[in-house]
């Protein structure tokens, strides 16, 4: 019998029992749309993520005192073990390092009139705006000589200057007491938005590094030194030149590990990328269990046919079918059921995706792989537990089966 | 007769082993059978009449002896072969009809033609196949009617015609008209002498009935796993005339619904 043949009788003997057909794939249907729902949610926040990165510069490089990769032990005394300003000008003759900032901060209330707020305040450098690709939307990011006098001006991020100042308004020019110093405000940054972290981006102020450290927080070490390449083909090549520098400065020997960490930002997605894919697998396999549930009830259903139908296995093996006739007749209904689920399955999936994207606003991603390994799970599925039903049926004795009532 | 016999059974045994019990349905069997013979078989439950026509159906693998249906050995043969032989030269009526539910009667006469490995008919030609033989139990104009719109006499002649559809060798009927009422069971008793008269077919019918085994032309009996009787039947009985006798029947026989379907 050809396997066009064997099809339409399986699609025959489906339609005979459509309410039950349904419900048996209604499990297939369940499991995929899972899966594929799973996988979606999983992969928009890998998207997010990546996206985030992209926007906040491939090329940048985040220079940090200590290293967190020896496990907390840190080198002896005599060392440098911290940042000085002086480390952040060397790294602006590094070849292929564009712009350098040295960076520091500090958490101070800040107070305008009769409106207070508790923010962070970054210590950084004139290139900073051109490091983070970010814009001043009023007044003017300051200046050099603001560094050099540390001079008591600032930026504040838009959350910030809309708690201060009511949305919308340009509070260019005014003063606000900073830990009760005067600064004056010379501008307000653009919006950001949030992090890939979930946090508000725009709720901070910027200031000269300068000023932070000598008018506010009275560090003599810098917190961090920010630096972006040209491109970021460079980004590699440069992160090993500025260690080099840093390395020199800090007289360590060969052997002897950094007492500095030096990552790019990439380094830094990646660790949360990996732990989202770990997420995601979690969750398409706890979806998968409800796949293999599925698998487990058109077993069930199919044993259950099998019984019913033993008279008319019992006829088709006399009238000349073979064992392997009825094997695959009833094979190829179970994997009809599983491929009907999936087909539909993957429509549902595709929709609650939609759904979660729309109205949970998670950039829910359907993947396209994962469609195929839905559906060819499913067809696993099918031929699997399919199997041992069909061959219970094929290995029936005609005599038996015709007698049975 | 110096035709080669369509059935040539020689010292046909049949065991089965039942726990400890050794059974000895079929004790040698020797039995021939010519082409276009009307053989009845009769015999008390557990003589071994049923297993005797498992194994003439190839139904069922012999403990011992020689089976040569149409001059060829198939005591022997492995599973695969004996669907194939059930295919095409066994045509199998049984008591409960066994059509397909939901099916309709040209789908169930076609069925064997489905599972003929070679034949590579054309769905058009299994059509013309199966009309053929639904002429020939007059069953043409309920085509298209499912089992449950047709009355027991008009399931059974579909089951004939799905028989018949393969041209096989013999036609093996196991208590046709048990399910039928006396009418009915005439009917269909002419339709077998019809078919083994007109087209030659050999027949062989399985009944404990006495008078359904005289319409036969050739009468054998069973008893314990081996054969009592087999001779000639004298007076044999004609359905067609038994019919025309029959006072005309109370009801319809066609049950209600009957058109309500199919066309």
């Amino acid at each position: 019998m050809s396997i066009f043949m064997t099809l339409r009788i399986a699609l025959k003997a489906l339609g005979r029992n459509k309410m039950r057909t349904a419900l048996t794939m209604l499990g297939m249907i369940i499991g995929v749309a899972a899966v594929i729902a799973m996988v979606a949610l999983g992969s928009g926040a890998q998207a997010q993520i990546e996206e985030q990165i992209k926007q906040s510069g491939t090329n940048l490089i985040m220079v940090m005192p200590g290293n967190f990769s020896s496990g907390g032990v840190r080198m002896g005394g005599g060392n440098a073990v911290t940042l000085k300003t002086e480390d952040a000008t060397a790294l602006r003759d590094v070849p292929g390092v564009q712009y350098v900032s040295a960076t520091t901060q500090t958490r101070v209330q800040v107070v305008a009139g009769n409106q207070n707020w508790s923010t962070n305040v970054q210590g950084v450098d004139v290139d900073f705006p051109n490091i983070r690709l970010w814009t001043v939307k009023f007044g003017s990011w300051f200046g050099d000589q603001d560094v050099r006098g540390a001079s008591k001006v600032i930026v504040l991020g838009s959350s910030v200057a809309n708690t201060l100042f009511g949305e919308g308004v340009d509070p260019t020019g005014q003063i606000i007491r900073v830990k009760n110093q005067p600064f004056t405000v010379v501008g307000v940054m653009g919006p950001k938005g949030q992090s890939s972290t979930g946090q508000d981006q725009d709720d901070t102020a910027f200031a000269p590094y300068t000023t932070i450290m000598k008018k506010l927080s009275g560090n003599q070490n810098i917190g961090g030194i920010s630096v972006s390449t040209a491109s970021a083909d460079d980004v590699l090549e440069a992160t090993e030149k500025v260690k080099q520098v840093l390395r020199e400065r800090h007289k360590i020997g060969p052997g002897m590990e950094d007492d500095f960490t030096a990552r790019t930002l990439e380094d830094m997605a990646a660790t949360r990328t990996e732990m989202t894919r770990t997420m995601t697998s979690l969750l398409a396999s706890i979806a998968g269990v409800s796949l293999l549930v599925g698998g487990i009830g058109i077993m069930n259903i199919m044993l259950v046919s099998v019984t019913e139908r033993t008279r008319e296995i019992g006829l088709r093996l006399a009238i000349g079918a073979r064992g392997r006739d009825v094997l695959l007749q009833f094979l190829v209904e179970a994997v009809v059921i599983s491929m009907f689920g999936g087909g539909i399955g993957i429509g549902l999936g595709y929709g609650l995706s939609w759904a979660v994207r729309t109205f949970m606003e998670w950039p829910a991603l359907v993947p396209l792989n994962s469609v195929f390994v839905a559906v060819g799970f499913a067809a696993i599925v099918g031929v699997f537990f399919g199997f041992y039903p069909a061959r219970k049926a094929a290995s029936l004795d005609p005599i038996e089966a015709l007698r049975f009532e | 007769m110096a035709q080669q016999p369509v059935i040539s059974v020689r010292n046909l045994t049949r065991n089965y082993q039942l726990g400890e019990v050794t059974v000895r349905a079929l004790r040698g069997v020797s039995f021939d059978v010519q082409p276009g013979e009307f053989i009845s078989i009769t015999g008390p439950s557990g003589s071994g009449k049923s297993t005797f026509m498992h194994l003439i159906g190839c139904l069922d693998k012999p403990t011992s002896g020689e089976y040569f249906l149409d001059g060829k050995d198939v005591a022997k043969a492995s599973k695969d072969e004996l669907a194939l032989v059930r295919n095409q030269k066994i045509g199998f009526v049984f008591q409960g009809f066994n059509l397909l539910k939901r099916t309709t009667a040209l789908d169930n006469v076609e069925l064997p033609l489905l599972y003929n490995p070679k034949s590579g008919l054309k769905a058009a030609d299994r059509h013309k196949k199966a009309m053929e033989v639904l002429a020939a139990v007059k069953m043409s104009d309920r085509h298209h009617h499912l089992p449950n719109q047709l009355s027991g006499g008009q399931q059974q002649r579909v089951a004939i015609a799905r028989a018949l559809v393969t041209n096989p060798s013999i036609l093996l009927a196991d208590e046709p008209t048990g399910a039928l009422d006396t009418r009915t069971s005439v009917e269909v008793m002419g339709i077998f002498q019809r078919l083994n008269k007109e087209l030659g077919i050999t027949v062989m019918v399985i009944t404990h009935e006495m008078d359904i085994a005289e319409y036969g032309t050739r009468f054998v009996r069973f008893r314990d796993g081996k054969v009592v009787v087999d001779q000639a039947i004298t007076k044999r009985r004609n359905a067609e005339d038994e019919l025309a006798a029959l006072p005309p029947p109370e009801v319809d026989p066609e049950p209600a619904g009957a058109h309500a379907g199919g066309h």
